[in-house]
């Protein structure tokens, strides 16, 4: 059998990436890869400044001859919102270097697309999340090949219900074009079938799992302040989306409890200002720690040096740094609006919105090692079942569904 | 050709509220009362009431028929609050003078695996129980879940007890049958009686399995499986829930009780109580060391204290017991030895969460984690209403008492 031929549509890869989705699709292509499926990756190209680490990293060809990487120069961010984006850019779209706005960029990306996909064969597109949906829809048009789109957060999602309009008309038409939707969790397939009334048989299920190894999950890296305290940390991004405002309430009650207790913040969004603000209101600054945002070895260091890593989501379509933080041997409480509390089951869950659950499980994770130990070694083992290799199968067996 | 001894167990734990951190130093309110009572009623009206007036008219029709029944202190007091009928019917049963009641320890706790002397305190309150209620001074003692050892022949030896209740586990037996009284090599005189568990589990547990291959289980059949076995006695030992509870109605399994006697008879088969198997002389000695039970693969007691929750919140509890005593407060005692019940540390088992199965269903926590939050939490407050007084304030007794384990 000739092998499956992608063309897959992206917008970020590791290191150059601001959430979860570039070590997704990092981990993806690896799978396919692994699968046999031959992989043409198509994305933005990064700002100048993080360009060359960036090339060196695809220039490394670490998934073997099956995957190729282009780029297209771009200053895609998907996890921007549109006004952050024309904040971030407006000094350098004034000299005429960038799109004016996130939008521009979208549709610059399209028409590059279509000509790749004249140039590169493909049997299927492959189209993460609605910065690329238009892409993947004029790529159809040129190849006339089948469009499946992968949604890992819904623009409701990423901005607590209030959705940009003009971003979730794009979502619209890429999830009712698509000839298949990849959703990364039940969590997700819900959204997008309450939102945009799409029929749950043409939506598929990939939960997501994680890269086998890396050095920096075995750094134990510990920090002074261990010494100091116990531990508790946010990882992510600073917006809505993440609930950093319910985190922080929940800081000061258990801080009533354990006046010991350190709370590290970990990422940068645009709520950090009022998230600073809160902790000095609740009069718990001293014991609140914002790293900014962390990438590479860092990242498994604030796990590391964390008792306790706590995800209060208000939307998580999956939540793939709460696998991360098992793997680095700490234990999580995840909000039940995740994706990864559907499969999860060696670690505590709350609504993101019960503040006084999520303190009382904090509180005894705390107080109680036999509590710690057990949710992080079981939960440590059960990490292991997410590998790469299940999902690619899945999204494998999902091309092979609409290819027919 | 043998007899059967039929035994059930009676249980119901009373249920810990979803107790909080906010609520300690504030609230001692610790079981969860509507819970508690929607279960009770739930099962007095799907087995208790029904399953009492089969094993009522069984006596009724069959001379020879007669069970035994260990009933627990925290199911006794559940039938008090919420469903005094059942108590009414177990009375009757009583009466005929064809029940025998076992003891064990009032709040099926494995109190004899922490501490001897709770253990023979909460033993005392079910002899005292027994004879309240129901005129009977047990000779046969059962330990909860089945716990066994030769230590604790000896214990139910020296407390008076002339047989005690065991697993006829595989690990222990070997090659010999389960269908014999055995000598706990430790005592003078005792004997052991061992569950069949293969019979017993084939109704307890694959009764309504339909991918069983015996499936459907009829007492005809049954009583034809039965009646070749050699030995002194087959020893059905099972939870008394099973009748409408675990194997619901429409499974026929209330047909099957009602059947049974009627089927053994015609293979010439009697019973037996646990007491009249005591007088058989033994075939053997078993020399058991280490802790088994009756549940899971395993038959030992890694349900109830096979992780580091279970461990930890075993041995806060029993650490408390001197002060708890001492404080001279009935709730608080009373409160305290209900969170003995072993029920709660099953609720933190995490052996087969991973596989969703048994433990789950009979788990009201969302997760074992919760169940051990919740426990700790309590107590926690318990520590508080001992020690809060002498240590000025709860902050201080709290830090003390944690840093104890």
């Amino acid at each position: 059998m000739k092998p499956t031929r992608v063309l897959m549509l992206g917008w970020e890869f590791p290191p150059f990436k601001s959430g979860g989705l570039g070590t997704a699709c990092y981990g993806l292509t690896k799978g396919l890869a692994r699968q046999g499926v031959h992989v043409t990756f198509v994305m933005p190209v990064a700002p100048e400044g993080a360009k060359a680490e960036f090339v060196k990293l695809i220039g490394a060809n670490q998934f073997g001859k099956n995957i190729k990487v282009l780029q297209i120069p771009s200053t895609l961010a998907p996890y921007q919102t549109a006004d952050q984006y024309a904040e971030d850019y407006a000094p350098l779209s004034t000299k005429g270097v960038y799109g004016r706005n996130i939008y521009q960029e979208a549709r610059r990306f399209a028409r590059v697309a279509k000509i790749i996909a004249k140039k590169e064969p493909h049997d299927v597109i492959h189209a993460h999340d609605w910065m690329t949906y238009d892409a993947g829809i004029e790529a159809r048009k040129v190849s006339g090949k089948p469009l499946v789109v992968h949604i890992h957060a819904t623009e409701f999602d990423r901005t607590g219900d209030h959705p940009n309009t003009y971003i979730s008309n794009i979502e619209y038409k890429g999830l009712k074009e698509a000839d298949l939707i990849i959703a990364n969790s039940n969590f997700t397939k819900n959204n997008v079938m309450k939102h945009y009334k799409i029929p749950e048989n043409k939506i598929r299920v990939v939960h997501w799992g994680i890269e086998e190894d890396d050095p920096a999950y075995h750094l134990n890296y510990r920090s002074t302040i261990n010494k100091k305290g116990k531990v508790v940390l946010f990882l992510g991004r600073i917006t809505i989306q993440k609930g950093p405002d319910y985190f922080i309430e929940v800081a000061k009650k258990v801080h009533d409890f354990e006046p010991n207790t350190y709370f590290v913040i970990a990422g940068d969004g645009d709520m950090m200002p009022r998230i600073i603000n809160r902790a000095h209101e609740l009069g718990i600054a001293e014991k609140v720690i914002f790293t900014g945002f962390l990438q590479g070895a860092d990242v498994h260091k604030a796990f590391q040096m964390a008792d306790l890593y706590v995800m209060p989501s208000v939307s998580e379509p999956f939540g793939l740094v709460a696998l991360e933080s098992l793997k680095n041997k700490t234990p999580i409480i995840v909000s039940k609006q995740s994706g990864v509390s559907e499969v999860l089951k060696n670690c505590l869950k709350t609504d993101f919105w019960d503040i006084d659950k999520m303190t009382d499980m904090i509180v005894n994770v705390l107080r109680n090692q036999a509590l710690h130990d057990e949710l992080k070694e079981l939960g440590h083992n059960e990490v292991q079942k997410f590998n790469l290799d299940e999902p690619a199968r899945k999204i494998h067996d999902v091309y092979k569904e609409v290819i027919r | 050709m043998t007899n059967v001894c039929l035994y059930f167990q009676v249980h119901q734990p009373f249920r810990m509220r979803k107790y909080n951190v906010f609520d300690i130093g504030h609230n001692t309110n610790y079981f969860d009362e509507q819970k508690n009572r929607e279960v009770m009623q739930k099962v007095a009206k799907k087995c208790y009431i029904p399953a009492n007036r089969v094993i009522r008219n069984l006596i009724a029709k069959h001379d020879d028929f007669k069970c035994a029944f260990s009933i627990t202190g925290t199911a006794f007091e559940q039938f008090q609050k919420y469903a005094p009928a059942v108590l009414d019917s177990f009375e009757e049963l009583a009466s005929t003078g064809a029940v025998e009641f076992l003891n064990e320890t009032y709040h099926h706790s494995l109190s004899f695996l922490h501490n001897k002397e709770e253990f023979a305190d909460q033993v005392r309150m079910h002899q005292r129980m027994i004879k309240e209620n129901f005129n009977q001074k047990p000779v046969v003692f059962r330990n909860t879940e089945l716990v066994y050892n030769n230590e604790l022949a000896k214990t139910a030896e020296d407390m008076g007890y002339k047989a005690i209740l065991a697993e006829g586990a595989d690990h222990v037996l070997g090659w010999k049958s389960p269908n014999y009284v055995y000598k706990p090599k430790t005592t003078r005189k005792m004997r052991l009686l061992l569950k069949n568990y293969k019979l017993s589990d084939d109704v307890a547990f694959r009764f309504s399995d339909k991918s069983w291959k015996e499936h459907p289980v009829t007492a005809q059949k049954y009583a034809e499986w039965i009646a070749p076995i050699l030995g002194d006695s087959i020893n059905l030992f099972m939870d008394y829930e099973t009748f409408g509870e675990h194997q619901w109605e429409d499974t026929g399994i209330f047909k099957f009780l009602e059947h049974l006697p009627a089927e053994l008879r015609k293979k010439g088969i009697s019973f037996n109580w646990p007491s009249e198997l005591a007088k058989i002389e033994p075939k053997d000695e078993l020399d058991i060391h280490s802790p088994m039970s009756w549940a899971d693969v395993e038959r030992d007691t890694s349900a109830w204290l096979g992780n580091r929750m279970q461990n930890a919140a075993a041995q806060r509890l029993y650490s408390l017991r001197r002060d708890v005593l001492s404080s001279g407060d009935a709730t608080l005692i009373d409160a305290w030895r209900k969170l003995s019940t072993s029920d709660h540390f099953y609720y933190m088992c995490t052996k087969w969460f991973n596989d969703g199965d048994v433990h789950k269903y009979f788990n009201p926590y969302d997760s074992p984690y919760e169940a051990f939050i919740a426990y700790m939490n309590i107590l926690n407050d318990i520590i508080i209403r001992v020690k809060g007084d002498e240590q000025k304030g709860v902050g201080a007794a709290l830090k003390r008492w944690m840093s104890v384990s």
